[in-house]
């Protein structure tokens, strides 16, 4: 087995007993990079090999003067192009944001820096994190590292596609609605959202912010763990973050779970929903049972109007959020324009893709006199419900498991033309994020040769009970040794 | 139609942005298809719920009201598409 193709939790052990350098593993994914990123095409940019092998021969310094490393000293990752790196462009995969060097990191970004982690790169995205393909981002297109014909899922498309093709070793994503899960579930890693207000959202370029939340995608249960280890916190800089006492959530990776209540939300298994992918999640169901869950059909009855109001609720927000980029103070500045109010316009216009200004016409309507109690406000009441329905399950049960996309990946430029028949396909991830609660993605088997994903959701921020259902399921399952093939065959 | 073009001509001015004739009639056709599906929320009565724009318990943050550094003025102008004597520049408002 190559370096690249390694876990956190195993690289550490190696790390720390001198077997490999940290300038032997960052050369290795360097190389990985380098003979895959043409197929894949998951960053936006790399960092210069010269630099990362730096900071990797100061991690070997430490081990040479017979210091212990943190959990994920000297480990390769890559962040989605939405969170702030100092000096280091930060796009949002937008033409609005091209030449956007931040001055300032995001806390993540700081936090990854303090774990003594070595950056390769920022990945690509939907654009501005709209979508769920990553086919809207202005640069490039990211294909799915198990069948080069599909789409990776968005928005973090390029974070699940890196980790999955083994061009690092874990990634951030962000997701609003979906967007780390999904990809997640499409590219056969592991993908969490944690509870809103767990992880700091200060230098997380804004998207909804009541509904972006950043999390780990990882190879495996325990990394995942690892990674929501040195990222969650309180944060003095983000004044939706928690202060609460955060445990260590490699505790919760026993593999018991006997006596554990799980719910099986009959709506998430309704009309569109894949035969294979319903096949493999209720496999994984009796898997769980077998391990001495006790399983239940549950029903939560507003699911199926979570969707719309989200929509909504995003698209409102968006649209306040995206009023920033004016061609002022940052970003991209159309020319020649004779007043302030053209530039503004211009500017906007030629700065911004298809999908966003779909997004910010959508929720400057809703917004908009005459239409706000119609729409939004009604949206908000709606999220109200939904919340509800999570908030009574969760009286008698300790977790939910549902599919985290009704389908397997689908082929690039499938629903292009029709930006409804997308937004239907984050009907099972969108309630979760109304709800403000966890959930994670993980492998459980394939459709038609390409990946499924099971989500497991649970009450706001207890992410240790779905570590330690996921890392059950993870060790009796048997994640599986299979790696993608890099090529449009399927499997 | 529920999103006529005289409404897609509005919101794009309210969004500050400015559409060819080709975007605003896909837009418009869009947003009527969207929005038509958004029209699902009305079978549900909520009168009496209350909304939520926000999930966390949290109000009111707030911090002590002292000095501590921010970032230096060329730092916050690195971006700027255009700049003179240490301000953003911009073309003509009044």
């Amino acid at each position: 087995m190559e370096l690249y193709e390694k876990t956190a939790h195993d690289l550490h052990a190696l790390l720390n007993k001198k077997e490999i350098s940290a300038e032997e593993l960052t050369k290795s994914v360097y190389e990985r990079v380098e003979q895959v990123e043409d197929k894949i095409q998951a960053f936006v940019m790399t960092i210069e090999k010269d630099q990362a092998l730096k900071k990797a021969r100061a991690v070997d310094e430490l081990l040479s003067r017979g210091e212990r490393l943190q959990p994920l000293a000297g480990i390769p990752l890559a962040l989605k192009d939405n969170m702030c790196t100092k000096g280091v462009a930060t796009t949002c995969s937008s033409k609005i944001l091209k030449n956007f060097v931040p001055p300032y990191d995001a806390t993540v970004t700081e936090k990854m820096a303090a774990a003594n982690t070595i950056l390769v790169g920022k990945v690509n995205m939907d654009e501005f994190a709209m979508g769920s393909s990553t086919e809207s981002s202005a640069f490039l297109t990211t294909k799915n590292p198990w069948d080069l014909n599909c789409v990776p899922g968005g928005s973090s498309g390029g974070s699940a596609a890196a980790v999955a093709a083994d061009e690092v070793v874990f990634a951030l994503g962000s997701d609003t609605g979906g967007s780390i899960r999904q990809p997640a579930a499409f590219c056969e890693v592991v993908g969490l959202k944690p509870t809103y207000g767990l992880v700091s959202r200060y230098g997380l370029i804004a998207y909804a912010s009541s509904l972006d939340q950043i999390g780990p995608i990882t190879k495996d249960v325990t990394d995942c763990a690892l990674v929501l280890n040195a990222i969650a916190g309180h944060d003095p800089k983000d004044s939706t973050s928690v202060k609460i006492d955060i445990p260590d959530y490699r505790e919760y990776l026993t593999g018991e779970i006997k006596g554990m209540k799980i719910g099986i939300p009959r709506e998430y298994f309704g009309e569109g929903l894949e035969a294979g992918v319903k096949e493999a999640v209720l496999t994984a169901v009796r898997e769980l049972e077998k391990l001495g869950a006790e399983v239940d059909e549950v029903s939560m009855p507003h699911t199926e109007y979570a969707l719309p109001a989200y929509y909504l609720i995003a698209s409102a927000e968006a649209s306040s959020n995206l009023a920033r980029y004016d061609g002022v103070r940052y970003g991209y500045r159309a020319e020649n324009a004779a007043d302030i109010i053209t530039m503004f316009k211009k500017s906007r216009s030629e700065g911004f893709g298809p999908e966003v200004k779909r997004r910010i016409m959508l929720g400057t309507y809703a917004l908009s006199s005459g239409y706000y109690d119609a729409y939004y406000l009604k949206a908000l009441k709606v999220r109200t419900l939904v919340k509800q329905d999570f908030d009574q399950v969760f009286e008698k049960y300790d977790l939910l498991v549902a599919p985290t996309s009704p389908t397997v990946a689908f082929k690039c430029g499938e629903k292009g033309d029709d930006p409804l028949a997308m937004y239907l396909m984050d009907v099972c991830t969108i309630p979760v994020n109304l709800a403000g609660i966890p959930a994670i993605s993980l492998p459980c088997g394939f459709s038609h040769g390409l990946p499924v994903g099971l989500q497991i959701m649970g009450k706001a921020f207890e992410e240790g009970s779905i570590l330690r259902a996921a890392y059950a399921y993870e060790q009796s399952a048997g994640i599986t040794s299979l790696k993608p093939k890099l090529t449009g065959e399927v499997a | 139609m529920v999103v006529s073009m005289k409404d897609v001509e509005h919101v794009a001015l309210l969004a500050r942005l400015e559409l060819t004739e080709a975007e605003k009639h896909l837009y418009a056709e869009q947003l009527n298809a969207i929005i038509d599906y958004m029209g699902k929320l009305q079978e549900l009565n909520t009168d009496d719920i209350p909304p939520t724009a926000h999930v966390l318990p949290i109000h009111n943050v707030l911090r002590k009201d002292q000095p501590r550094p921010s970032i230096d003025r060329n730092e916050a102008l690195q971006n700027a598409p255009r700049q003179e004597k240490g301000l953003f520049k911009v073309p003509k408002i009044v």
